[in-house]
């Protein structure tokens, strides 16, 4: 279980303050309007954002005070997800080892997670040559294959095609059961969150304003959220 | 390189860069005393000189300047076969070394030369034109002609398509166009490029040295040279050098000011329907001023290439004088080029930082510009610090090509700065999140992310650092001795003892030298471009 507790930081613009719990094997939906402070809640989680107050745990452990890659967390970005100069392979596989020096076991993880995302002919290529859905595949094969227990993602379909977005969305429901990732999806279509999200958070003004279950979209309870699906 | 340790390497860099310009600016400042500027101006022939600087880089100016404008207009209004390597020629003049385009000179306007030549067999008496203020102007107009005429261009290749249909329609004549249309796009870019050219014709060491010949058309940077190393004059020379410092100084400001953004053409825009294209006034017009631009630009470089194919050459070319020259202009300038891109890549690595995490845009950019300081100081006057610095404690000659490494090397850090700048950024701007999730730090992110994105600019960075430290004269001028010769310092002595044709060999490994550095190292080092996308 990924527990925020007030974790909090202040910026000139705007001042953030989010409480949260996401158990394993549910992904819990952020939605809301841009510079809410969806985008900015992930970062912190990472840790690429500063945090001033407030607790985040993993299973009881703090993470606050770890580096980024030392936090049990795996994140997949909007954009620049990927190197461009490196093959599908090593840019899977640098999630895993740094300098690119895998056991065995490790390759055997890179094949299987570039399978379980439909890459496994297309290990050789470079990010360049593939289409914009098999792009993000490679970044989310590296997710998986991270084996880490939580994974973020933030908007990483939003560029894709209806079809292509739903397929991704599906593939990542189905390995969030499989592997029981506690997953944290930011999306700007409530329609992604129905289809595939255990729970709901609406982001408001740089908080937590309303969870609950999919339900939610529905029947928003709040006169915000209201207002954010047009109701 | 763990994140806590971002400033080391822009520390290291910088304070090594700023020891070595504060040094010698320190040096300079303490031989004030013993020396005033009154007493200077009280010289008749110091005042002289003063005079005649700002005469022949006034003089140079202007004529680049009425020579490139009509060139501009007439590239903008013509395509012929041979025009884009035209202007990329164009863009050579600026690394050439300039002692060699200084040899193509004389080799055309010498006493001996292609002219002369040409009047001999017509008839007439051959007649020595060349030195004093009349080289001092072919040659800076060679340079900067060129140099003014490719900025110019881009002006008017950034005048919209429309305006030209418009002008097409309004029944525009050429003078109209000039008047509503080119003028405009021009006047804008012409006041830095005039105080560009002014501050390289009035720091022009090479072409002074090689083509002044005598006191009466001699200029600041020469003066401070020869006050140094024929008459030992150390405080008059430092003063001298403080002097210049002054100048470079204010006109660089000035130059500031003066500087607006250019915006670029459109790539690939088809080209602008001129109306006056087919006008006969006009084509005579650009026949003309093709054929004087050319004619003073063209022959210089084909007299370089046309002498090195001589077959008298092949005996001198053995000469171990040349070899030995060859030998040390390519240590220098291999050690050069490597520490100027070490002292880039370490300032450029810390102020990007500061810039992406720390947010602090204008305290990067003040990293960087400081980096760039040195353009204040000529090669001359920062020698001149270093050796009056030095001269207590060491023999300055034994530590000569040291002393040449290192200023060559200061010499090519703003050019290495500006080619490395924007890709270092946009690497760490794409992938400094994603490093961070994944531990990618340290040696791992030099050899799996840094290194393939950035050699080829890199590259590019040490050819050009290299280039630079091949052709330099003002350094070496200052340091060369009986142990220590380059090539720029050997073709320059040939020059000055009439030996053209030991002179045509050293231009000739000069000239492949220079090219041929450029191309293997862009080449192998570049390796092929690894795409950022």
């Amino acid at each position: 279980m990924l527990e925020l507790d007030k974790l909090a930081s202040r910026y000139p613009e705007q001042s953030l303050c989010f409480t949260l719990q996401i158990s394993s094997g549910q992904i819990t939906a952020l939605i809301g309007p841009s510079g809410a402070g969806k985008s900015t809640l992930l970062s912190m989680v990472a840790g690429f954002a500063k945090v001033e107050s407030g607790t985040l745990t993993f299973n009881g452990l703090s993470l606050l005070g770890l580096p980024p890659a030392e936090r049990p967390i795996t994140t997949l970005f909007q954009d620049n997800n990927l190197f461009w100069h490196m093959s599908v392979y090593q840019n899977i596989a640098i999630g895993l080892s740094p300098s690119l020096r895998l056991t065995s076991d490790q390759q055997s993880q890179v094949q299987q997670a570039a399978e379980q995302v439909g890459l496994a002919a297309l290990l050789a290529r470079k990010p360049d040559t593939l289409s914009g859905g098999q792009q993000q595949r490679v970044g989310l094969a590296r997710s998986l294959a991270r084996r880490k227990p939580v994974l973020l993602l933030d908007e990483p379909f939003s560029a894709l095609d209806p079809a292509l977005r739903f397929e991704l969305l599906g593939l990542l429901r189905q390995q969030t059961d499989a592997l029981g990732l506690a997953v944290l999806l930011v999306t700007h279509h409530p329609e992604e969150a129905v289809r595939v999200a255990d729970n709901i958070a609406f982001v408001h003004n740089g908080g937590i304003v309303e969870t609950g279950g999919r339900e939610l979209l529905s029947a928003p309870r709040t006169e915000e959220f209201k207002a954010y699906l047009g109701r | 390189m763990p994140a806590r340790w971002w400033w080391l390497p822009g520390a290291v860099s910088l304070s090594l860069i700023l020891l070595l310009i504060t040094g010698p600016i320190g040096a300079l400042l303490v031989q004030v005393p013993t020396f005033t500027f009154t007493d200077l101006l009280a010289d008749s022939y110091l005042r002289h000189v003063l005079w005649f600087s700002f005469y022949q880089a006034g003089l140079s100016t202007l004529l680049s300047l009425a020579l490139a404008i009509p060139l501009a207009r007439t590239l903008s209004r013509r395509r012929f076969p041979g025009r884009d390597l035209l202007v990329k020629l164009f863009g050579l003049s600026l690394v050439l070394p300039a002692i060699l385009a200084v040899f193509g000179i004389v080799a055309v306007h010498g006493r001996q030369g292609w002219v002369n030549q040409l009047l001999m067999a017509l008839g007439f008496e051959p007649f020595g034109y060349l030195y004093g203020l009349n080289g001092i102007l072919l040659a800076h107009i060679f340079f900067n002609m060129p140099l003014a005429a490719r900025i110019l261009l881009q002006s008017l290749e950034a005048i919209p398509d429309t305006s030209w249909r418009l002008a097409s329609q309004l029944g525009f004549r050429s003078h109209h166009l000039f008047r509503w249309l080119e003028w405009p796009a021009m006047r804008t870019a012409l006041p830095a490029l005039a105080s560009l050219i002014f501050l390289l014709c009035f720091t022009s060491f090479a072409t002074v040295m090689a083509l002044g010949g005598g006191p009466r058309s001699t200029t600041l940077e020469v003066a401070i040279y020869q006050a140094l190393r024929f008459d030992f004059d150390l405080p008059l020379a430092g003063g001298l050098a403080l002097l210049q410092l002054v100048f470079c100084g204010m006109f660089l400001l000035l130059q500031h000011g003066l500087s607006r953004p250019v915006q670029a053409a459109a790539p690939g825009r088809p080209r602008p329907d001129r109306p006056d294209r087919h006008h006969l006034s006009t084509r005579l017009m650009d026949a003309s001023v093709m054929l004087l631009c050319l004619s003073l630009f063209l022959p210089p470089l084909l007299a370089i290439v046309v002498a090195g194919i001589n077959p008298q050459l092949w005996p001198v070319l053995l000469s171990g004088e040349l070899w030995r020259a060859t030998l040390s202009s390519l240590k220098i300038a291999l050690g050069a080029g490597m520490l100027s891109v070490f002292f880039t890549l370490g300032l450029l690595s810390s102020s990007r930082y500061v810039r992406l995490h720390l947010k602090q845009t204008g305290a990067a950019a003040l990293m960087e510009s400081l980096g760039s300081i040195i353009l204040v100081m000529p090669a001359v006057v920062l020698s001149t610090g270093l050796f009056i610095l030095l001269r207590g404690l060491v023999d300055v000659f034994s530590l000569g090509t040291v002393l040449v490494l290192l200023v060559n090397a200061l010499m090519a850090l703003p050019y290495a700065l500006r080619t490395l700048l924007l890709p270092m950024e946009q690497v760490a701007r794409q992938h400094d999140r994603l490093c961070a999730s994944l531990g990618i730090t340290g040696l791992a992110r030099i050899y799996r992310v840094e290194w393939p994105l950035l050699r080829k600019p890199i590259a590019l960075a040490l050819a050009l650092a290299m280039m630079l430290s091949v052709g330099d004269l003002s350094a070496i001028a200052l340091f060369g001795s009986q142990h220590l010769q380059t090539l720029p310092w050997l073709l320059y002595q040939q020059l000055g003892n009439y030996q053209m044709t030991q002179a045509a060999a050293t231009a000739l490994v000069l000239l492949l030298l220079s090219l041929g550095l450029f191309i293997l190292i862009e080449r192998v080092l570049g390796g092929k471009h690894a795409r950022t996308r």
